[in-house]
């Protein structure tokens, strides 16, 4: 057999394209979640769904905090933005720590994938399933919770730096976990608790001072209370106070997990 | 005026330590372009070690690889896009089937469609036609080397590096395998292959390196390293189990199947003073074979691994470091 062109090999570096590595990955990614959608989307979306449901009859006929917006509403966003942390923190945290431990994360690190390109191709497909869970949360509710929408544009930013925070966060402790034991110690020790103690069922303002402060302290308090600014128009924090909390968050998750990446902290031993 | 062409691959002073263990002690060679090349050691030398460094999937502590003149760390992109590194594990990922996984490989490395033709034709060579759509999980040992084979070259790289690709592979396959990688070499690709098969080694590499507790003990031609072994090895066969003449008693290596194995020095001991010598005493030949010493000879002898003690001894004339550049 003739194997390719019959002249000497091309060492034309040219022919390679810098962005169709970072669309592969991004592709690849989606496509691993997608194919156990059952999995990655169904079955959060049921979870949340079951808190609404029993949070919602045992709070039956209590006003929420705020006027005008019983308390059924004032969960969903909560309910909604805690399925969008947990599953962008999954879907990146457990793709990377699988490819860690099954060994063929070998076939990305040879690759001349940078820095940049790992953290955005994982970060974006985190951000597709948050967006999906918490679309098929709302789609489903619909039916039952009428929520307005007081401000769009807040609410997709809040969105969008809440799922990419959680998605870089779940980067940083596939690095350092070892096995999947780390990775759950992680999730439970971290993840979950701040996830619930952020606000979701309850508004901070009827917690004991001390841990009304320690909310203010809590960065998915903000996520949390900016995504309900965005349905309600009013929440326990002002919105340019959520928004700032978030981004900042962001920024410093992010410096982290690039500077990992970049000098292949635990990846590259 | 004439432009230096790059080796395809200078490695420079690399070390690197795992906690006590200095896996690389501080290795310098290169390999020219074109080249088959074949890097041997016993177990725990360093070889993937160092296949690693150059793939960028260590970083070493000291030292620099360069591919193609681009350095691996600080012209990492260039560098990786020149290499295909089939990796000694059998990885792979559960998720995927075996033309989406290829397609995948060629696409982290930037090349699109345009590689797909490419990627069916090796599919066709490693005979894993039929496999194509069939998920990594299921494969069997021996095919999932091959994907990883097809895996390592879906960029068509002009340096290819093999860590052990024969290692627990059948007859058949191996031979594959074998005109696999030199039909790769034929088109001017430059073939890195580690194997502990040392006629493996012998048959397909042009020059060899071994390695042994991290330090190259030797780099030469195979042709010379098969020359540096001043021996050859005489098997005799005597008529009616006749005993050997004293004068040769310290000239034999071993017994195998009742016939001796004497070990004759080329300069000092012709075969010629050793059938007259026999036949002096009187000792009638039944059957004579002669044997050139191999690379596992000369493998043994440099690394002092499983050496007999007589050979071990004699390995003490040829300096380890002999023939290092
Ligand atoms: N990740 C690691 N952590 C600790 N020690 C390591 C690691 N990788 C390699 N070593 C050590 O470095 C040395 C060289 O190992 P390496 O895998 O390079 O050997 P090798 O020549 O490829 O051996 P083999 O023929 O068995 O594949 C060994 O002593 C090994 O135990
Ligand atoms: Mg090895």
């Amino acid at each position: 057999m003739n194997m390719g062109r019959e002249s000497a090999p091309e060492y034309g570096l040219e022919r390679f394209s810098d962005r169709i590595g970072f669309v592969t990955l991004t592709r690849k990614e989606i496509m691993r979640f997608w194919s156990v959608l059952g999995q990655t989307v169904t079955a959060p979306v049921i979870t949340a769904l079951m808190y609404l449901l029993v949070f919602a009859q045992a709070m039956k006929g209590r006003a929420s905090a705020y006027p005008g917006v019983d308390y059924t509403q004032f969960l969903l966003p909560g309910l909604v933005m805690m399925s969008v942390i947990q599953n962008a923190f999954a879907n990146s945290s457990s793709s990377l720590t699988q490819s860690k431990i099954l060994g063929n994360l070998v076939f990305l690190l040879m690759a001349p994938l940078g820095a940049w390109e790992l953290f955005g191709a994982y970060v974006t497909a985190a951000l597709v399933r948050a967006a999906l869970v918490a679309v098929s949360m709302l789609a489903v509710t619909a039916p039952f919770v009428t929520l307005p929408l007081h401000a769009p544009l807040a609410l997709l930013a809040i969105f969008l730096l809440s799922a990419a925070s959680l998605a870089v966060l779940g980067l940083i402790a596939a690095i350092i976990a070892n096995k999947f034991d780390h990775l759950a110690a992680f999730t439970n020790f971290i993840i979950t608790p701040l996830s619930f103690l952020s606000g979701v069922f309850y508004s901070v303002h009827a917690l004991p001072p001390f841990w009304f402060t320690a909310s203010h302290l809590n960065p998915f308090f903000y996520m949390i209370d900016g995504f309900r600014y965005g349905f309600f128009g009013t929440a326990d924090a002002p919105i340019w106070l959520s928004l700032l909390w978030t981004s900042g968050f962001l920024a410093a998750v992010s410096a982290v997990c690039l500077w990992m990446l970049m000098t292949g902290f635990r990846l590259r031993r | 005026m004439i432009i230096p062409v790059a080796d395809a691959l200078a490695i420079d002073g690399v070390r690197k330590s795992y906690g006590n263990v200095q896996a690389l002690d501080g290795v310098s060679f290169s390999i020219r372009r074109g080249e088959f090349f074949g890097l041997l050691g016993p177990n725990g030398a360093g070889k993937s070690t160092l296949i690693n460094i150059i793939a960028g999937l260590v970083l070493a502590d000291r030292g620099r690889v360069s591919v193609l003149g681009h350095d691996t760390v600080h012209d990492w992109r260039r560098a990786r896009r020149l290499i295909g590194v089939v990796p000694q594990e059998l990885v792979f990922d559960p998720f995927f089937k075996v033309l989406e996984m290829l397609r995948i490989q060629a696409g982290y490395f930037g090349c699109g469609r345009e590689s797909w033709p490419w990627i069916d034709e090796m599919l066709e060579r490693l005979d894993l036609s039929d496999k194509r759509n069939a998920s990594m999980r299921s494969l069997s040992g021996g095919m999932k080397r091959r994907v990883l084979i097809a895996q390592a070259l879906v960029h068509r790289p002009p340096v290819v590096i093999l860590d052990e690709p024969t290692a627990g592979v059948d007859v058949e396959l191996r031979r594959t395998l074998w005109s696999f990688m030199r039909e790769l070499h034929g088109r001017g690709t430059t073939v890195v292959l580690t194997t502990h098969y040392l006629e493996e080694a012998q048959d397909l590499c042009e020059r060899i390196a071994i390695v042994d507790r991290g330090r190259v003990c030797v780099i030469q031609t195979t042709q010379e390293l098969l020359n540096r072994h001043p021996f050859r090895f005489l098997r005799l066969k005597l008529a009616g189990g006749a005993p050997l003449p004293e004068s040769l008693v310290p000239l034999v290596s071993g017994e195998v199947n009742g016939s001796l194995e004497l070990k004759l020095e080329r300069d000092r001991h012709p075969i010629g003073a050793v059938f007259a010598a026999l036949h002096n005493a009187g000792v009638a030949i039944e059957d004579v074979q002669t044997r050139e010493p191999d690379l596992e000879d000369i493998f043994i002898e440099l690394t002092h691994h499983a050496a007999p003690p007589r050979a071990a001894e004699e390995a003490d004339a040829v300096p380890a470091t002999a023939g290092q550049p």
